[in-house]
């Protein structure tokens, strides 16, 4: 008996920035040069009104179109900018999608790292007999932390959610996983305020804004990512060879090139696509999973890896057989 | 210094090769930016193995410098 991921889908808000439109409000700034580099031409935008549990919504109604509602037995939703400090989002979501009330639901908070501990916690509640078919969700607005004038992280960032159903199957088809954390990192990738320590209190028309320490993190990203991916695969007892497809959360284009290179692996099996979403945290790895099956280069029982890494720090990696 | 080290650095920073010195600040030119600063970092772990820490990256000014302290750093 095992796990088995049976679908996946997601959600774009209908709101486009183009690079055009940020080199229109800045001309010094250069929009080739970053699709070239950052690998990025667009990213969606939540509107106002819109929030992250919305977008997962509109994710979850487009996967539930195939799959019996009434099965679901547990929602784990993962964000960082959840509509509410409480409740707790994933109640919210049970409502909104019409899921029997008999079920579990709870959010976590991480990033890029979110979908590969997802994949943990559903896998879990499985094979412990807790669950028989988990809606994994994840939703993030960053827009909404991003200063108008911070164009480094608007042009980097995008809004988007996400959906997964993991079922009970016959087969193991969820492998090992490896994670990691180095909370020192933490100061490199904030959103300081609003803070308890502060009673959450924002000045007069004062925002949360986003801090990216972009060195530090890639600093970090070439310092783990590669042994993350070998432990993964020696977990699993794999070699690359063995692997049909990488999928290591899409953070920008120059990072992934970067560490393809620096690992020495086959580029053609990996997943560098970000032009038309730009960097939606945890909902990159879900985004590729989702495009990769639809263009058919993944197809049934490819085996493939999955790897999420960021703020936290925080990172981990798994290895599915589809 | 080696005049490989400063076309290194020239490819990074997108700048004429003829057109950088070892005595140059980088920060200075007008082709630096946070892309830039990524190149660099990317070209030294590659070239040489080494992770320079923001804090010690932040210190750095000329591109001798720089070349001093990936020298003083070496496996």
């Amino acid at each position: 008996m095992g796990a088995r991921i049976l679908g996946v889908e997601y959600y774009l808000p209908d709101k486009i920035l183009t690079n055009q439109d940020i080199e229109n409000q800045y001309p010094d700034w250069n929009a080739s040069k970053v699709e070239k580099k950052v690998g990025i031409r667009q990213r969606h935008i939540a509107a106002n009104d819109e929030s992250s549990l919305d977008l997962a919504v509109k994710a979850a109604e487009r996967l539930l179109i195939d799959f019996d509602r009434k099965v679901i037995d547990f929602i784990i939703f993962c964000t960082q900018s959840p509509e509410y400090l409480l409740p707790t989002s994933a109640c919210i979501i049970q409502d909104k999608l019409g899921l029997k009330k008999s079920i579990g639901a709870l959010d976590f908070n991480l990033g890029c790292s979110g979908y590969i501990y997802g994949l943990a916690l559903a896998k879990g509640l499985i094979n412990s007999g807790i669950s028989q078919n988990v809606l994994l969700l994840t939703g993030e607005t960053y827009s909404k932390f991003i200063a108008k004038e911070d164009i480094g992280n608007r042009s980097i960032f995008g809004d988007a959610g996400s959906a997964t159903i993991i079922s009970r199957s016959d087969e193991e088809h969820i492998g090992e996983f490896v994670f990691g954390t180095d909370g020192k990192g933490a100061e490199n990738l904030i959103v300081k305020k609003p803070t308890a320590k502060q009673g959450y209190a924002l000045h007069e028309n004062e925002h949360p804004v986003i801090y990216m320490n972009g060195p530090e993190i890639f600093n970090f990203t070439i310092e783990i990512i590669p042994s993350l991916i070998s432990e993964t695969l020696s977990k699993n007892n794999r070699c690359f060879n063995d692997i049909s497809y990488l999928i290591m959360h899409q953070a920008n284009k120059y990072m992934l090139d970067f560490l393809i290179s620096n690992m020495g692996i086959d580029p053609g099996k990996c997943h560098v696509d970000l032009l038309n979403y730009g960097n939606t945290v945890s909902n990159t790895i879900p985004i590729a999973l989702k495009d990769a099956i639809d263009l058919k280069i993944i197809t049934i029982d490819d085996i493939v890896q999955l790897a999420g890494f960021g703020v936290g720090y925080s990172w981990g990696s798994v290895i599915l057989k589809i | 210094m080696k005049e490989t080290f400063l076309s290194l650095i020239a490819e990074c920073i997108e700048r004429e090769a003829n057109d950088i010195n070892e005595t140059d600040r980088f920060r200075d030119y007008e082709e630096w930016d946070s892309l830039a600063v990524l190149s660099l970092i990317a070209m030294i772990k590659q070239n040489f193995d080494i992770i320079i820490p923001r804090k010690d990256f932040d210190s750095l000014y000329t591109i001798e410098e720089l070349y001093n302290y990936i020298q003083g750093q070496k496996k």
